[in-house]
């Protein structure tokens, strides 16, 4: 417990203190959400804008963190020989997986803590909220995704990695229903972008914060991705 | 029981043996150097000993135990400093080791390993900023956070200035007195001289010698004597002199006389010098440098 506790701290204090970890996780999201909070030119289908982009950009901080931070970090962890210490130190992966896992949960409450007060100053009508519900779907996609990450990290050189992550995420921002509807996609790419966690995760916030039930589909496709994506990522993670 | 057992260590990459029937072990309290050119199998050997790889042939031992199998039991024991890398590279050097410290039950304290290793200057700086010996330095501190029984350093002085070494040196030097079994691999072969109790020389994954360094440099002295005088004298001369032997310029001023290394054999080549009004510039006889025995024994010497 002391060694976990330590190692959690040590992970969150790395993350916050990364520059471009807090681009990622706290400068891009608010940007987005007050930028075309203000500026009315997506095609959100709600009357403010804020509505469609405040769930959007909350389904976005946690691709963030759970996928590109971790992928990043991570990676390099494995390039400069770091995850290759830990192993001979008592930590033990068990141990050192949990630490992470608590990290990204840190840095998650960090990003709701101030992506909701934003979207709320901007005007967003969050009645009707089933947190409950919302926090299950991101709890899965956290999974899903910090999955992704793991995959990435753990077959691919660092740099590799980081572009890999990088790109992910511009096209699962664009996919994910995030900032632009699912319905403006084309019929064959809004298929594509259905199966895939971002847009299955930003579903459900929408409606879970909107005060709609979540499609069975957005479930299932997010445990699907919560399963998938972990065990891919075990059996390839390449520890040096 | 010794602290370290390798027996026949067999590690193969693919196709490639790395390691080839590997036996040493090493007692608490001792140094033991591995030896070896690059590509020999000691940093193989190594990481198996810390639980990074397992044996494909053969055992290895840590305090009794298998270090993967008993990994838990072991890691609390076991100091390791690995070639290179192995610190976050944006944590600075006081916090690596307070995280380091928190894995274990009764670590150092972090600011008097820091002293002991002279990092008390560079303590904020991140580790990708310290020099390539500042990295080195703190890599042994972390490996000795724990308080070890044994430690595994591998080429712990590699990029290291002399001063950082002798500091090393010193650390590795009270570890040893404080009961420690401390492992090093190394290309230095002043360091395997000074600091190890024995040495293991390994060559294309197989021990080629074994023992106290003195021991090693004794045995293989034969039947040279050695020294140093102005090029060109007349070796046939001296040869003739020396009842017939064979005395070669190996190169410019450094002589090899093919004569047993007795103190009769000795006098007769300083009085030819005296005789011919030739200064000795060094003499070395009945004992080789460890570097003599490396590379006569490894295929890193000429062939």
């Amino acid at each position: 417990m002391r060694r976990f506790a330590a190692q959690a701290r040590a992970e969150v204090a790395m993350t916050l203190r990364r520059g471009e970890s807090v681009l990622l996780a706290l400068g891009i999201p608010v940007l987005l959400l007050v930028f075309f909070s203000l500026v009315d030119v997506l095609p959100t289908g709600t009357k403010d804008p804020v509505d469609f982009l405040a769930p959007g950009v909350l389904a976005l901080a946690v691709m963030s963190t759970a996928m590109v931070s971790l992928a990043i970090a991570t990676g390099f962890e494995r390039q400069y020989l770091v995850l290759k210490r830990l192993g001979s130190t008592p930590l033990g992966r068990p141990a050192l997986l949990a630490a992470k896992t608590a990290a990204i949960v840190v840095v998650e409450v960090v990003q709701v803590g101030v992506l909701v007060p934003v979207a709320l100053a901007l005007g967003w009508h969050a009645g009707g909220a089933d947190m409950a519900v919302a926090a299950g779907a991101v709890v899965l996609a956290t999974v899903a995704f910090a999955g992704l990450g793991l995959l990435m990290a753990g077959a691919l050189p660092a740099m590799t990695t980081l572009a890999a992550a990088n790109g992910l995420y511009l096209v699962l921002l664009l996919l994910g229903g995030m900032v632009v509807p699912l319905a403006k996609l084309p019929g064959g790419l809004r298929t594509v972008a259905r199966a895939l966690p971002a847009a299955a995760l930003s579903d459900a916030l929408h409606s879970a914060l909107g005060g709609g039930a979540v499609p069975g589909r957005a479930w299932a496709v997010l445990a699907a991705w919560a399963v998938v994506a972990p065990v891919a990522a075990a059996l390839t993670f390449r520890w040096e | 029981m010794p602290a370290v057992e390798v027996e026949d260590l067999v590690v193969r990459y693919g196709d490639v043996c790395a390691v080839d029937g590997v036996s040493f072990s090493a007692e608490a309290g001792t140094v033991l150097g591995l030896l070896g050119p690059n590509g020999a199998g000691k940093t193989t050997t190594v990481e198996t000993l810390e639980g990074y790889r397992r044996p494909h042939g053969g055992q290895v031992r840590v305090l009794g135990l298998d270090p993967v199998a008993d990994r838990r039991r072991v890691a609390p024991r076991v100091g390791v400093m690995l070639q290179r890398g192995g610190v976050y590279p944006t944590m600075n050097a006081r916090d690596a080791l307070r995280l380091f410290a928190s894995y274990y039950d009764a670590p150092m304290p972090a600011d008097e390993l820091l002293a002991q290793v002279g990092l008390e200057p560079v303590a904020r700086t991140p580790f990708r900023r310290l020099s390539g010996g500042e990295q080195q330095r703190l890599s042994l501190a972390l490996a000795l956070v724990g308080r070890p029984s044994v430690a595994f350093l591998d080429e712990p002085t590699a990029g290291m200035d002399p001063a950082a070494r002798q500091t090393l040196w010193g650390v590795v030097r009270s570890l040893r007195d404080d009961g420690v079994c401390v492992v090093l691999t190394t290309h230095y072969l002043d360091e395997a001289e000074r600091l190890a109790d024995r040495v293991v020389i390994i060559d294309k994954g197989r021990v080629v010698a074994a023992g106290p360094p003195a021991e090693l440099m004794t045995a293989a002295a034969g039947d040279h004597v050695r020294f140093g005088a102005p090029p060109g004298i007349d070796a046939a001369g001296l040869g003739a002199a020396l009842g017939g032997a064979a005395v070669i310029e190996e190169r410019p001023g450094e002589y090899v006389a093919s004569i047993p290394a007795t103190p009769g054999n000795v006098a007769a080549l300083t009085a030819w010098l005296a005789e011919h009004d030739l200064p000795l510039a060094d003499l070395r006889a009945g004992r080789q440098t460890l570097e003599d025995v490396f590379l006569r024994l490894t295929s890193s010497g000429p062939s």
